[in-house]
């Protein structure tokens, strides 16, 4: 029999180390012969990523059936201790429960018991290789993946070992008992044994997915800031880039973010302070300064790439749900603020209406004029010959066609420049309007409404999914 | 030069325009919205349009397009109205020109 010579001949092998198992040398020995080994082989050594976990456990409970049958095969005489061997290997749900480390004490134990009996020479070896190879699977999984390999032909073998050990013992009566609960708690063990395998196996699997994904992100990576989207790194100073518009005007974003937020807690320390008018009215006059500043930018920005700016890839996604024209609504703004501006007098209700309603008339008049922009370049590029044909007055008619819609999209950038020019006046009318302390809540008002929207946005990117 | 100041003239609120001009539709629709009923002169639609737009450029309107007069005197571009409309004053001036009522 095929298998007989081959424990023997492992056997041997082990019986030549003792200490840890070299797996070098156990490699020519799995690949002799036995296909179901040959399949195991493969599947390690063949792309892992692809793996299906549920078919590795499908495959391990099998060729662990397997050996037993096998041992079966071998000695007719077999058949009380195998019966054992095999309702322990039902056993299966409950020593999954048991942990590892149980079982090595177990184990332990066992090998106590074991080096007392007569013909324990072999399964010694035996159990010592397996508690050490699943010490090592619990405590490295880092290992290699032809440990795998090994561990399944070390199980494999020992099974072997154990039915040939059971059969030789049948005979024994007394030592019956002992022999149950020995084969019991070796059946525990190769349990542990395997679970660890296939903890080992999940994670290796799991480290194999992060690495694809992790490519694919760079590739994104890559690919978004060859369009020039910003993306920081960490090590990436802003003062490096340049050249590229968009890029460029994302760094100054931020650096003006982090300022005004400097700027926003000093006047809120301020405010909350009961500071002096005339102390506020300076860092109200500083925060309104910095908002020219960030309208200057856009500007620059808006000469560079305005399709940067139409697009809000510089703000967060939930401020990009209220995106008008590259930037806030005033109108809407103002909405907000009324009510957490009271109380207001008389006049001031009066003014900060009107200027709520002139905002409003005057979005609506650049909306309309974006919209009849959007109209006129769809009819410029919708209207001429069909390109098929390849004449001469045909081809100068698209040159056309193409010369008029540059014109048009350039025409963007006023559309721009003049919705941030709304949103500034809009500011600084309001301050007209208002008190030096009404302005201060204001502006805080406005800042902690759009830290808000920021902060949503983290925690929109954050989700779990499914 | 005398051109523009004669077409100015001639109405409460005057808006000189180019028909591809999308800055000057949205200028042309605050007025409307206001309810002013300007006077719109397409440049590029008058046989003197590009004296019209040189005298324009002298008088600073950059672009020189939309220019609006109201009650006979040069306000200004997009940009000047937008700000005039936030503050209030471009209600006040039309109401003084008599080119709206409220």
């Amino acid at each position: 029999m095929g298998s007989r010579t081959r424990v023997v001949g492992v056997e041997d092998d082990r019986g030549a180390e003792r200490g840890m198992p070299s797996f070098n040398s156990e490699w020519p020995v799995s690949n002799a012969g036995y296909t179901e080994r040959q399949t195991i082989d493969s599947f390690c050594v063949s792309d892992f990523g692809a793996f299906d976990q549920s078919y590795r456990i499908a495959d391990a409970v099998d060729l662990s059936r397997n050996s037993v049958y096998n041992s079966v095969k071998v000695s007719s005489q077999t058949i009380s201790p195998v019966s054992v061997h095999i309702s322990s290997l039902g056993q299966l749900p409950a020593s999954l429960e048991k942990s590892p480390l149980t079982n090595q004490t177990e184990l332990h134990r066992l090998r106590l018991q074991k080096g007392q009996s007569s013909n324990s020479g072999t399964t010694v070896v035996g159990n010592t290789d397996n508690q050490e190879e699943s010490a090592m699977a619990d405590a490295s999984p880092r290992t290699d993946i032809s440990t795998d390999v090994d561990t399944d032909d070390k199980n494999q073998l020992y099974d072997r070992n154990l039915s040939i050990v059971a059969v030789s013992d049948s005979s024994d009566r007394s030592k019956d008992k002992s022999d149950q609960k020995t084969l019991r708690r070796l059946a525990q063990n190769r349990e542990a044994a395997r679970k660890s395998r296939l903890k080992k196996k999940a994670y290796v699997q799991q480290l194999e997915s992060s690495r694809l994904k992790l490519t694919q992100l760079e590739q994104e990576l890559q690919r978004a800031r060859q369009q020039g989207i910003f993306i920081s790194s960490s090590g990436d100073q802003a003062h490096t880039l340049s050249g590229n518009g968009a890029m460029q005007f994302d760094a100054e974003y931020a650096r003006w973010l982090e300022e005004q937020n400097r700027q926003t807690n000093e006047l809120r320390a301020a405010v909350n302070s009961h500071a002096s008018d005339t102390e506020l009215r300076m860092i109200v006059d500083g925060i309104l300064a910095h908002y020219d500043e960030i309208f200057r930018l856009k500007g620059v920005a808006a000469k560079a790439d305005v399709f940067h700016l139409l697009s809000g890839m510089w703000k967060t996604p939930a401020e990009r749900c209220f995106l008008w024209l590259g930037g806030f609504r005033s109108s809407e703004l103002l909405k907000l603020l009324v009510s957490q501006l009271e109380p207001l007098t008389e006049q001031q209700l009066m003014g900060i209406t009107n200027l709520q309603q002139s905002s409003q008339q005057a979005e609506d008049a650049l909306s309309q004029g974006m919209e009849a922009l959007q109209q006129s370049l769809a009819e410029t590029l919708s209207t001429g010959a069909p390109a098929s044909s390849g004449s001469s007055g045909n081809v100068a008619n698209y040159m056309g066609q193409m010369a008029m819609a540059m014109g048009k999209l350039g025409t963007l950038e006023g559309f721009i420049r003049q919705a941030d020019n709304l949103r500034q006046q809009t500011l600084q009318q309001m301050h007209r309007i208002l008190t030096t302390r009404q302005s201060a809540r204001a502006l805080l008002a406005i800042h902690d409404y759009f830290s808000r929207l920021r902060a949503l946005s983290s925690l929109w990117l954050a989700r779990p999914r499914d | 030069m005398d051109r523009v100041k004669d077409l100015a003239s001639k109405k409460a609120a005057v808006i000189f325009t180019k028909s591809s001009c999308c800055m000057c539709h949205s200028i042309k629709q605050l007025f409307y919205e206001l309810g002013a009923s300007p006077a719109v002169h397409e440049l590029d639609n008058d046989s003197y349009g590009r004296e019209m737009e040189w005298a324009l450029r002298g008088m600073g309107c950059n672009p020189s397009v939309p220019a609006v007069f109201i009650g006979g005197k040069f306000v200004g571009s997009s940009k000047d109205i937008i700000s005039l409309h936030v503050d209030g004053s471009l209600k006040q001036l039309l109401m003084d020109a008599r080119a709206i009522w409220f």
